[in-house]
């Protein structure tokens, strides 16, 4: 008789939440009349994300104390019930952003798989050992694998697929072989009992470290493990881009943290500088090679690699204010992402080709709450007033010159000055008005009318109240943030 | 009562933006909004105490963590300074009613954010929400820029938003590193710092905004470009965020680093002075005039501010509340030019205006006799106490200052003779008539209070700063 752990039904529950939905839409594409499986689907998989969330609200609320479930092979925290509170909200927004793309074939399945990455992530950011961290790294990228090159009547999507699984999977590869190293360094595969069990200076676990770190890189799309980046964002379905660009990185981030000071905090001095050496890069090239895309998309990828620059800082910091820098600056960040992702959307359906800068010209005046909407994400990317972005970053910051990186705050200020060219360039374009070129392209898809999408503008205005809330409303999401970040040992 | 004063325009600019109305009663709403504002402002004259220092306030923990939280209120000197800028705001936004800017309601309701952060500057005694504010100056005035500017507006919207921000985040690190250091980023409960590079942060950031020189290539193609009102308004009073922020969080935070760099700003200043108001006379058309005066004035503002006593800094406040007045009109009337001249200003192509248009050139030369410092003038008083102060840092830099008098006597009177007199072969086309009644309804309202403080210019020296000097050297060290 094989002894079973004993199961804590609480700390699984946003993971089964999530995966009874993904079960649920995937039954509904077959089992439900073909003109309401797509509404089906969606209704599951954002009923999933919202019943994901508010478990992991429940979860946030009962786990005051940190503790290792499932033969050690989960950690039950506030960390971790945070960070999936986000992704839920995230997939939720997603749902909410999928909805207008009239997808034919494959519509529940798209639901089911959105749900189960969501699941993935959930289960991802409380792994507690080296298998679980790769189990669940390996749920999510695959379902986003598929996600991304399900437009399969696009090529740009299938070659978007493809690239993400052959680069991800190297990048799970280097991970594994890491987890591989980092096992045979110390006969442990539970981060605590790494962390005890580790000599210092072993050659074995710091190659192991390495690769471990590389991994992760890949997934938060960090300089220079960023390649796949720009094409994987601008070939997938936009609502797949929102989604990935928020929650993949919420997952990625926090897992990253938790593995780095729960396992290694012996090789503290060497993981720091390699994290702010991978932040450097990221801000560099991000915001460097952002400066020249004409893709909306391309761009806001390339934006995305530059804010991972930003999160990284604060993982550098390795202080609980840097826990806090990080978790609250995944707030907004998420928020603003989904957002402008979904303005991307909005003006992709209503001009059935990508949008790029020549063709939002006069975007603010056809639809304003869009394009102010756009402009605020836009203001928050860049850490402008009135938004969450500001205040992120003055956290990451404040960590920053707490932990002695000042010269990565000095980084970081000339970083965001540099993004500025090509925000302002983005949010100075919709305000243009009868550019030849667009206006060619102003037939609309159906007889003229621009398509009503109630379901993405209540995303859209979700994620502004977000973007702004958070600014309003720092305390009670610090107070989150500071919770959460007790439960890692700084 | 010093957060409504920020409130109010925030929630006019909200109203103005998303309520459908037709055009030119967005443009009523918003000029209504300003008048009530001017009279919340005169509310709060009324209830302030001129024997004290910081009053109006209204403090509310924003976050803990790091000890920031949302603190306005308001001293003598900034009290005036947020009120210059509530008139001229009032004035340009009365300027863009009339002259029917397109998209309206976008327009005015960017003005009215810009009020609102622009009175939350002046009202700021939180680091992060001082530079809140500062900041969110900048987004509206880069949109008005952008959009509504000139030809040549996306070249000086980048130019304006590259050096800005450049500074500004300069300043958000220093931000950081002064409130960490200090543990609260309050301005009223942190200490001072000895660190001159967080000093420098600080100081470039201000240096742009002011502009003192070498930050100022800014300045011509954003006050060229940008809409007639909107020149005012930066000119007049987003230069002042600078005197403010250099008096309350530079001169009042750190005692060394400006002991150490006083001569090297005192030298920056003194070369601005002289190059802007050589560049003026220089200056093809009445806007760049206006805009380099405007430069001059700023150093001698900063000057003022940087002889370390009372008489200059007070100075400093009396020509920075008038130089507000004067800029405004100036830019004010060099737009009244250009829409009399099919959008021109060019000195070699405008000429002759007095001829015809009385109320037009009694104006002009009103505001410039002014604005040349004549003794009597509410600039003359401002520039006196600051040559007064100066003073004591040596006879040469007093010296500096008046031979800078006597060269904005220069170029004013050639641009007052430039615009009224001289006749070109290019005649303005016989339609353009005198100043309209709304037109007069802008400009009488500035010139007046400016006649007001050249005859009682003590209405703003002997309530700038509270007379005891315990209290004084809160603000002034």
């Amino acid at each position: 008789m094989i002894e079973t752990p004993k199961l804590d039904w609480l700390a699984l529950a946003p993971t089964l939440a999530l995966l009874g939905a993904s079960g649920v839409a995937l039954l509904a594409s077959v089992l439900v009349p073909a003109g309401l499986r797509r509404a089906a689907a969606a209704l599951v998989a954002f009923g999933g994300f919202v019943g994901a969330g508010v478990l992991a609200a429940i979860l946030f609320e009962e786990s005051g104390e940190a503790r290792a479930v499932l033969a050690e092979s989960m950690t039950r925290d506030r960390f971790g019930a945070l960070a999936a509170m986000i992704v839920a909200g995230a997939g939720a927004l997603s749902v909410l952003v999928s909805w207008g793309e009239r997808r034919r074939d494959h519509a529940g399945e798209y639901y089911a798989l959105l749900a189960a990455a969501g699941a993935g992530m959930v289960f991802f950011v409380t792994a507690s050992n080296l298998m679980t961290l790769f189990l669940g790294l390996e749920w999510f990228s695959i379902a986003l694998y598929i996600l991304c090159a399900l437009d399969t009547h696009r090529t740009t999507s299938l070659e978007a697929g493809l690239k993400y699984l052959v680069v991800g999977s190297f990048g799970s590869a280097i991970l594994l072989f890491g987890c591989g190293l980092v096992y045979g360094a110390t006969g442990e595969i539970s981060f605590g009992a790494i962390a005890t069990g580790a000599d210092g200076d072993d050659l074995l676990l710091l190659a192991g470290l390495a690769m471990l770190l590389a991994g992760l890189a890949f997934k938060i799309s960090a300089a220079p493990f960023h390649m796949w980046t720009p094409d994987v964002y601008q070939g997938a379905p936009t609502s797949v881009t929102a989604f990935m660009s928020a929650a993949t990185k919420v997952a990625a981030f926090a897992l990253t943290l938790r593995v780095l000071t729960v396992a290694f905090p012996e090789q503290e001095h060497l993981w720091t500088v390699a994290v702010a050496a991978l932040a450097v890069a990221s801000l560099a090239i991000g915001n460097l090679a952002a400066l020249v895309q004409r893709d909306l998309k391309r761009l806001l990828a390339y934006s995305s690699v530059s804010h991972a620059g930003f999160m990284l800082i604060a993982v550098a910091a390795n202080s609980e204010l840097g826990g806090r820098a990080l978790l609250y600056y995944l707030i907004p960040y998420s928020a603003m992402s989904i957002g402008s992702f979904a303005v991307v959307a909005a003006r992709e359906r209503q001009l059935g080709v990508p949008a790029t800068l020549d063709n939002i010209g006069g975007f603010l005046w056809e639809r304003p709450f869009l394009g102010a909407s756009m402009w605020v994400f836009l203001l928050g990317f860049m850490g402008m007033p009135l938004t969450g972005g500001l205040l992120g970053k003055f956290y990451v910051f404040a960590a920053a010159y707490e932990a002695g990186w000042t010269w990565l705050v000095i980084v970081g200020v000339v970083a965001t000055a540099v993004s500025l060219y090509y925000y302002l360039r983005v949010a100075l374009a919709m305000w243009t008005r009868d550019e030849p070129e667009a206006s060619s392209l102003r037939p609309v898809v159906a007889g003229g009318a621009i398509p009503r999408d109630p379901l993405l503008v209540t995303a859209v205005a979700a994620s502004l109240a977000v973007t702004v809330g958070s600014f309003v409303l720092v305390q009670p999401l610090i107070d989150l943030a500071r919770d959460a970040a007790a439960a890692l040992p700084f | 009562m010093t957060t409504a004063l920020i409130v109010l325009p925030l929630t006019a600019a909200l109203v103005v933006w998303l309520l459908p109305l037709p055009a030119r009663v967005a443009g009523g709403l918003a000029l209504a909004a300003m008048l009530a504002e001017t009279a919340l402002w005169g509310v709060a004259v009324a209830r302030f105490d001129f024997g004290e220092s910081l009053q109006l306030v209204d403090r509310q923990t924003w976050f803990s963590d790091l000890g920031v939280s949302y603190h306005v209120g308001f001293f003598g000197f900034s009290l005036w300074l947020a009120g210059v800028s509530i008139v001229v705001c009032t004035a340009a936004i009365a300027y863009a009613w009339w002259a029917r800017r397109e998209r309206a309601r976008a327009y005015h309701g960017l003005l009215l954010f810009l009020t609102g952060a622009i009175v939350g500057v002046f009202a700021a005694q939180d680091l992060l929400v001082f530079y809140v504010f500062f900041e969110a100056m900048l987004i509206p005035l880069y949109v008005l820029i952008g959009v509504w500017g000139g030809v040549r507006r996306v070249q000086a919207t980048v130019k304006f938003v590259i050096y800005t921000m450049a500074g500004s985040l300069l300043m958000l690190a220093s931000i950081v590193v002064l409130g960490l250091s200090q543990g609260t980023f309050d301005l009223v409960e942190s200490g001072r710092s000895d660190s001159v590079w967080i000093f420098l942060g600080f100081l470039v950031a201000f240096a742009v905004k002011a502009p003192l020189f070498p930050f100022h290539g800014w300045l011509v193609d954003a006050y060229r470009e940008s809409p007639p009102e909107l020149s005012a308004i930066l000119s007049g009073v987003v230069s002042k965020a600078a005197v403010y922020g250099l008096l309350r969080i530079g001169i009042a935070k750190f005692g060394e680093p400006v002991q150490d760099l006083q001569l090297a700003i005192l030298v920056l200043a003194a070369v601005g002075l002289v190059y802007a108001s050589l560049l003026a006379f220089r200056a093809r058309d009445v806007r760049t005039v206006v805009a380099y005066s405007s430069m001059g004035q700023m150093s001698l503002i900063v000057m003022g501010l940087f002889s370390l006593n009372e008489i200059g800094v007070t100075g400093s406040i009396v020509h920075s509340v008038a130089h507000g007045l004067v800029s405004a009109a100036l830019f004010l009337l060099a737009g009244m030019v250009e829409a009399r001249t099919g959008g021109t200003s060019d000195f070699a192509r405008i000429g002759g205006l007095a001829k015809g248009r009385p109320a037009f050139a009694t104006l002009v030369l009103i505001v410039g006799v002014i604005a040349l410092a004549v003794p009597g003038s509410a600039i003359f008083a401002g520039e006196f106490l600051i040559l007064t102060g100066i003073y004591d840092q040596g006879w040469w830099w007093s010296a500096i200052g008046a031979g800078a008098i006597v060269l904005a006597a220069m170029y004013m009177l050639r641009a007052i003779s430039g615009i009224l007199h001289r006749s070109r072969e290019l005649q303005p086309p016989a339609g353009t008539r005198d100043l309209r009644p709304a037109e007069l309804g802008v400009l009488v309202p500035l010139v007046a209070a400016l006649l007001f403080l050249s005859a009682w210019p003590a209405s703003i020296s002997e309530r700038s700063f509270p007379p005891a000097p315990e209290e004084a050297a809160e603000v002034t060290p």
